[in-house]
Protein backbone atom coordinates (compact mmCIF):
# COMPACT_ATOMS: atom_id res chain seq x y z
CA UNK A 1 0.00 0.00 0.00
CA UNK A 2 1.62 3.21 -1.09
CA UNK A 3 -0.99 5.78 -0.16
CA UNK A 4 1.79 7.68 1.58
CA UNK A 5 2.58 10.18 -1.22
CA UNK A 6 -0.92 11.58 -0.75
CA UNK A 7 -0.02 12.40 2.84
CA UNK A 8 3.05 14.29 1.62
CA UNK A 9 1.04 16.19 -0.98
CA UNK A 10 -1.82 17.15 1.34
CA UNK A 11 0.56 17.88 4.21
CA UNK A 12 2.67 20.27 2.15
CA UNK A 13 -0.48 22.06 0.99
CA UNK A 14 -1.71 22.39 4.58
CA UNK A 15 1.62 23.85 5.61
CA UNK A 16 1.58 26.33 2.71
CA UNK A 17 -1.95 27.44 3.54
CA UNK A 18 -1.02 27.89 7.18
CA UNK A 19 1.89 30.14 6.14
CA UNK A 20 -0.65 32.10 4.13
CA UNK A 21 -2.93 32.37 7.18
CA UNK A 22 0.01 33.58 9.27
CA UNK A 23 0.89 36.36 6.84
CA UNK A 24 -2.77 37.43 6.74
CA UNK A 25 -2.81 37.53 10.55
CA UNK A 26 0.34 39.64 10.47
CA UNK A 27 -1.16 42.01 7.88
CA UNK A 28 -4.42 42.43 9.79
CA UNK A 29 -2.61 42.92 13.10
CA UNK A 30 -0.48 45.67 11.60
CA UNK A 31 -3.23 47.34 9.58
CA UNK A 32 -3.16 50.32 11.97
CA UNK A 33 0.56 50.41 12.67
CA UNK A 34 1.82 53.84 11.60
CA UNK A 35 5.39 55.02 11.22
CA UNK A 36 7.13 58.40 10.98
CA UNK A 37 8.78 57.62 7.63
CA UNK A 38 7.58 56.00 4.42
CA UNK A 39 10.42 53.46 4.66
CA UNK A 40 9.55 52.51 8.24
CA UNK A 41 5.90 51.75 7.47
CA UNK A 42 4.75 48.13 7.63
CA UNK A 43 4.32 46.46 4.26
CA UNK A 44 1.71 43.79 3.64
CA UNK A 45 3.26 40.35 3.28
CA UNK A 46 2.22 37.72 0.78
CA UNK A 47 3.56 34.18 0.32
CA UNK A 48 4.53 32.92 -3.14
CA UNK A 49 3.41 29.35 -3.87
CA UNK A 50 4.97 26.99 -6.36
CA UNK A 51 4.42 23.34 -7.24
CA UNK A 52 7.01 21.06 -5.63
CA UNK A 53 7.60 17.56 -7.07
CA UNK A 54 7.28 14.86 -4.40
CA UNK A 55 9.72 11.94 -4.34
CA UNK A 56 11.19 12.94 -7.71
CA UNK A 57 7.89 12.26 -9.44
CA UNK A 58 7.00 15.23 -11.67
CA UNK A 59 3.36 14.13 -11.80
CA UNK A 60 3.02 14.27 -8.04
CA UNK A 61 3.32 17.86 -6.87
CA UNK A 62 3.02 19.24 -3.38
CA UNK A 63 3.08 22.93 -2.57
CA UNK A 64 6.11 24.90 -1.56
CA UNK A 65 6.25 28.45 -0.21
CA UNK A 66 9.24 29.79 -2.14
CA UNK A 67 9.31 33.16 -0.40
CA UNK A 68 7.22 35.67 1.53
CA UNK A 69 7.23 38.95 -0.35
CA UNK A 70 6.52 42.45 0.87
CA UNK A 71 3.86 44.42 -0.93
CA UNK A 72 5.17 47.08 -3.31
CA UNK A 73 2.16 49.34 -2.70
CA UNK A 74 3.18 52.74 -1.34
CA UNK A 75 2.21 53.43 2.29
CA UNK A 76 -0.76 55.70 2.86
CA UNK A 77 0.36 59.20 3.85
CA UNK A 78 -1.91 60.75 6.47
CA UNK A 79 -1.80 64.28 7.83
CA UNK A 80 -1.85 63.96 11.63
CA UNK A 81 0.27 66.75 13.13
CA UNK A 82 -0.74 65.82 16.67
CA UNK A 83 0.55 62.23 16.32
CA UNK A 84 3.69 61.57 18.37
CA UNK A 85 5.30 59.79 15.39
CA UNK A 86 4.47 62.51 12.85
CA UNK A 87 7.38 63.79 10.74
CA UNK A 88 8.41 67.47 10.42
CA UNK A 89 5.56 68.15 7.95
CA UNK A 90 3.01 66.50 10.26
CA UNK A 91 2.52 63.29 8.26
CA UNK A 92 2.37 59.69 9.45
CA UNK A 93 2.64 56.65 7.15
CA UNK A 94 0.16 53.79 7.44
CA UNK A 95 0.49 50.45 5.57
CA UNK A 96 -1.66 49.91 2.49
CA UNK A 97 -3.58 46.98 3.98
CA UNK A 98 -7.19 46.49 2.93
CA UNK A 99 -8.88 44.59 5.81
CA UNK A 100 -11.72 43.45 3.56
CA UNK A 101 -9.34 41.96 0.99
CA UNK A 102 -7.39 40.29 3.79
CA UNK A 103 -10.56 38.74 5.23
CA UNK A 104 -11.52 37.39 1.82
CA UNK A 105 -8.02 35.95 1.46
CA UNK A 106 -8.32 34.41 4.91
CA UNK A 107 -11.58 32.64 4.07
CA UNK A 108 -10.04 31.32 0.86
CA UNK A 109 -6.98 30.06 2.74
CA UNK A 110 -8.99 28.32 5.45
CA UNK A 111 -11.24 26.67 2.84
CA UNK A 112 -8.21 25.36 0.99
CA UNK A 113 -6.72 24.14 4.26
CA UNK A 114 -9.93 22.31 5.06
CA UNK A 115 -10.10 20.72 1.61
CA UNK A 116 -6.63 19.28 2.16
CA UNK A 117 -7.54 18.03 5.63
CA UNK A 118 -10.41 16.17 3.97
CA UNK A 119 -8.05 14.65 1.41
CA UNK A 120 -5.75 13.61 4.23
CA UNK A 121 -8.63 12.00 6.13
CA UNK A 122 -9.92 10.10 3.08
CA UNK A 123 -6.43 8.83 2.26
CA UNK A 124 -5.97 7.72 5.86
CA UNK A 125 -9.31 5.92 5.94
CA UNK A 126 -8.51 4.13 2.68
CA UNK A 127 -5.06 3.15 3.90
CA UNK A 128 -6.43 1.78 7.17
CA UNK A 129 -9.19 -0.10 5.35
CA UNK A 130 -6.62 -1.62 2.99
CA UNK A 131 -4.42 -2.66 5.90
CA UNK A 132 -7.37 -4.29 7.64
CA UNK A 133 -8.41 -6.22 4.55
CA UNK A 134 -9.34 -9.80 5.25
CA UNK A 135 -9.67 -9.38 9.00
CA UNK B 1 3.16 -17.61 -6.61
CA UNK B 2 2.74 -13.91 -7.14
CA UNK B 3 1.41 -14.55 -10.63
CA UNK B 4 -1.14 -17.01 -9.32
CA UNK B 5 -2.32 -14.62 -6.64
CA UNK B 6 -2.95 -11.80 -9.13
CA UNK B 7 -4.67 -14.29 -11.45
CA UNK B 8 -6.92 -15.17 -8.56
CA UNK B 9 -7.76 -11.54 -7.86
CA UNK B 10 -8.52 -11.01 -11.53
CA UNK B 11 -8.92 -7.49 -12.81
CA UNK B 12 -9.42 -6.06 -9.33
CA UNK B 13 -5.78 -6.19 -8.29
CA UNK B 14 -4.75 -3.99 -11.21
CA UNK B 15 -7.81 -1.79 -10.74
CA UNK B 16 -6.96 -1.09 -7.10
CA UNK B 17 -3.42 0.03 -7.94
CA UNK B 18 -4.58 2.30 -10.76
CA UNK B 19 -7.40 3.78 -8.67
CA UNK B 20 -4.80 4.70 -6.09
CA UNK B 21 -2.68 6.33 -8.80
CA UNK B 22 -5.71 8.39 -9.78
CA UNK B 23 -6.26 9.44 -6.15
CA UNK B 24 -2.68 10.70 -6.09
CA UNK B 25 -3.19 12.80 -9.21
CA UNK B 26 -6.42 14.26 -7.82
CA UNK B 27 -4.85 15.04 -4.45
CA UNK B 28 -2.11 16.94 -6.30
CA UNK B 29 -4.79 19.07 -7.96
CA UNK B 30 -6.45 19.94 -4.66
CA UNK B 31 -3.12 20.70 -2.99
CA UNK B 32 -2.20 23.11 -5.78
CA UNK B 33 -5.56 24.88 -5.98
CA UNK B 34 -3.80 28.18 -5.13
CA UNK B 35 -0.50 27.67 -6.97
CA UNK B 36 -0.19 30.14 -9.87
CA UNK B 37 0.03 28.51 -13.28
CA UNK B 38 -0.73 24.99 -12.07
CA UNK B 39 -2.48 22.80 -14.65
CA UNK B 40 -5.09 20.41 -13.29
CA UNK B 41 -4.54 16.80 -14.33
CA UNK B 42 -6.61 13.68 -14.39
CA UNK B 43 -6.07 10.02 -15.12
CA UNK B 44 -8.22 8.18 -17.61
CA UNK B 45 -8.90 5.02 -15.65
CA UNK B 46 -10.21 2.97 -18.57
CA UNK B 47 -7.21 3.49 -20.81
CA UNK B 48 -4.82 3.02 -17.87
CA UNK B 49 -6.41 -0.32 -17.04
CA UNK B 50 -6.32 -1.39 -20.68
CA UNK B 51 -2.63 -0.47 -20.92
CA UNK B 52 -1.79 -2.23 -17.66
CA UNK B 53 -3.55 -5.45 -18.72
CA UNK B 54 -2.17 -5.56 -22.26
CA UNK B 55 0.86 -7.89 -22.50
CA UNK B 56 2.89 -5.29 -24.45
CA UNK B 57 3.11 -2.95 -21.49
CA UNK B 58 3.35 -5.68 -18.92
CA UNK B 59 6.40 -7.35 -20.48
CA UNK B 60 8.95 -4.53 -20.40
CA UNK B 61 9.62 -1.68 -17.99
CA UNK B 62 10.16 -1.74 -14.27
CA UNK B 63 6.61 -1.01 -13.16
CA UNK B 64 3.83 -1.63 -15.70
CA UNK B 65 1.29 0.17 -13.51
CA UNK B 66 3.40 3.32 -13.27
CA UNK B 67 3.86 3.27 -17.06
CA UNK B 68 0.15 2.70 -17.64
CA UNK B 69 -0.78 5.51 -15.25
CA UNK B 70 1.71 7.88 -16.86
CA UNK B 71 0.31 7.12 -20.31
CA UNK B 72 -3.27 7.79 -19.24
CA UNK B 73 -2.51 11.07 -17.47
CA UNK B 74 -3.78 14.16 -19.21
CA UNK B 75 -4.32 17.84 -18.50
CA UNK B 76 -7.89 18.77 -17.74
CA UNK B 77 -9.01 22.19 -18.95
CA UNK B 78 -10.95 24.34 -16.55
CA UNK B 79 -14.47 25.60 -17.11
CA UNK B 80 -13.54 28.78 -15.26
CA UNK B 81 -10.03 29.95 -16.19
CA UNK B 82 -8.39 32.07 -13.52
CA UNK B 83 -6.15 35.11 -14.00
CA UNK B 84 -3.00 33.41 -12.70
CA UNK B 85 -3.27 30.51 -15.16
CA UNK B 86 -4.37 27.97 -12.55
CA UNK B 87 -6.89 25.51 -13.97
CA UNK B 88 -7.94 23.78 -10.73
CA UNK B 89 -11.65 23.99 -10.01
CA UNK B 90 -11.76 23.24 -6.25
CA UNK B 91 -15.41 22.25 -5.90
CA UNK B 92 -15.29 19.93 -8.90
CA UNK B 93 -11.98 18.54 -7.71
CA UNK B 94 -13.41 17.67 -4.31
CA UNK B 95 -16.37 15.94 -5.90
CA UNK B 96 -14.09 13.95 -8.21
CA UNK B 97 -11.84 13.00 -5.33
CA UNK B 98 -14.76 11.72 -3.24
CA UNK B 99 -16.00 9.69 -6.19
CA UNK B 100 -12.54 8.25 -6.82
CA UNK B 101 -12.23 7.33 -3.12
CA UNK B 102 -15.54 5.51 -3.34
CA UNK B 103 -14.40 3.64 -6.45
CA UNK B 104 -11.24 2.61 -4.61
CA UNK B 105 -13.40 1.23 -1.80
CA UNK B 106 -15.50 -0.66 -4.33
CA UNK B 107 -12.44 -2.32 -5.85
CA UNK B 108 -11.22 -3.13 -2.37
CA UNK B 109 -14.51 -4.74 -1.45
CA UNK B 110 -14.25 -7.04 -4.47
CA UNK B 111 -10.76 -8.13 -3.45
CA UNK B 112 -11.81 -8.58 0.15
CA UNK B 113 -14.69 -10.86 -0.75
CA UNK B 114 -12.39 -12.93 -2.98
CA UNK B 115 -9.91 -13.26 -0.12
CA UNK B 116 -12.70 -14.30 2.24
CA UNK B 117 -13.89 -16.92 -0.21
CA UNK B 118 -10.36 -18.30 -0.43
CA UNK B 119 -10.03 -18.30 3.35
CA UNK B 120 -13.25 -20.23 3.66
CA UNK B 121 -11.97 -22.77 1.13
CA UNK B 122 -8.70 -23.15 3.03
CA UNK B 123 -10.07 -23.38 6.56
CA UNK B 124 -13.26 -25.17 5.62
CA UNK B 125 -15.28 -23.18 8.13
Amino acid sequence: MSNLPIFDVAGSAMQAQSVRLSTIASNLANANTVAGTAEGAYRAKQPVFSADPIAGNPALAGVQVTEVRDSTAAPVKRYEPGHPLADAQGYVYAPDVDPVAQMVDMISASRSYQANVDVFKSAKDLAVATLNMGR
Amino acid sequence: MEGRMSDFLGIHGAALILREQRLQVLSTNLANADTPGFQAQDLDFNSALQAALSPATGAGGSDPYQAAAAGARHARPSSQPSLDGNTVDSAREQATFSQAALEYRASMTFIESKVRTMLTAITGE
